[in-house]
């Protein structure tokens, strides 16, 4: 089960990150590692792209919870793009999607 | 005679075999019919069910007797998961208290980011049941529509 994490800095303001693989327990790690690798600081926007993600649970809730958390502090947008239905139904079904902004694909 | 099938996958508490848990309740739900929606929300909801298993039961100290065992019930019409650790057990009710979706009027800083697991289970299977003995056990039931029992029966015939 790999997950891959494609960072690309479209502008000095914005920064995409592409997910690919299946989100659970066991690269639930891997992506916090590199989700926190990336330098919010100076950015205005990152946007997740989920379209390639398989499968997510709540471990992966809670990843894009954290980094969507550390985004705030550093005044950067996160929103999510993307979502197949079935992660959409989790974001509405965790009352995520009233809170983070995201788009389905 | 019993009424249905039954199998068995211990598995030793390392997150690495989730995905394979996953696979494999994928297969048997497919085989008594159960739609893609149905399927997909039972590879979560097991999923969450072995991840507490390994994370809360076990934490960092895995020794070589450890196991998850997850046992699937296949009727005609309904799917049955149980998820058995043998590690300390937890209070199921003051954890479910502490559960539960976001609500949108939340402050930031007080956004949880874990302990959802429990809640989605619950939201995801028609039924959930948890004993707390030597351990926690969570058994729980995916029921398939009448419809589409019928329909799967017909094409079970030729």
């Amino acid at each position: 089960m790999e997950l891959t994490v494609n960072i690309k800095s479209e502008n000095e303001n914005q920064v995409v990150i592409a997910i690919a693989g299946e989100i659970d327990a066991h690269t639930a790690p891997q992506l916090r590692e590199e989700l926190f690798g990336v330098d919010l600081n100076s950015i205005q926007e990152a946007v997740l792209d989920l379209s390639n993600v398989g499968y997510m649970d709540s471990t992966g809730i809670g990843v894009i919870v954290a980094f969507y958390k550390n985004g705030i502090a550093k005044n950067s947008e996160v929103k999510l793009v993307g979502l197949s239905p079935r992660l959409k139904r989790l974001f509405d079904i965790t009352g995520l999607s009233g809170i983070i902004h995201v788009e389905e694909a | 005679m019993k009424n249905f099938d039954y199998f068995e996958m211990r598995i030793p508490p390392k997150t690495q075999y989730i995905g394979i848990v996953r696979l494999t309740i994928s297969g048997l739900a497919s085989r008594i019919g159960l739609t893609y929606d149905d399927i997909e929300d039972l590879k979560i909801a097991t999923s969450e069910a072995v991840t507490n298993a390994i994370q809360h039961a076990y934490g960092d100290e895995i020794e070589d007797k450890d196991e998850v065992v997850i046992g699937c019930a296949l009727y005609k019409d309904k799917l049955e998961i149980m998820v058995a650790d043998y590690g300390r057990s937890f209070e199921f009710e003051e954890v479910k208290k502490k559960v539960g979706p976001y609500n949108e009027n939340t402050e930031v800083e007080f956004i949880r980011e874990g302990g959802l697991g429990l809640f989605l289970i619950e939201s995801l299977m028609d039924e959930l049941k948890v004993l707390n003995e030597n351990g926690v056990t969570v058994f729980m039931t995916k029921y398939v529509s009448r419809e589409q029992v019928n329909a799967h029966e017909e094409t079970d015939v030729f």
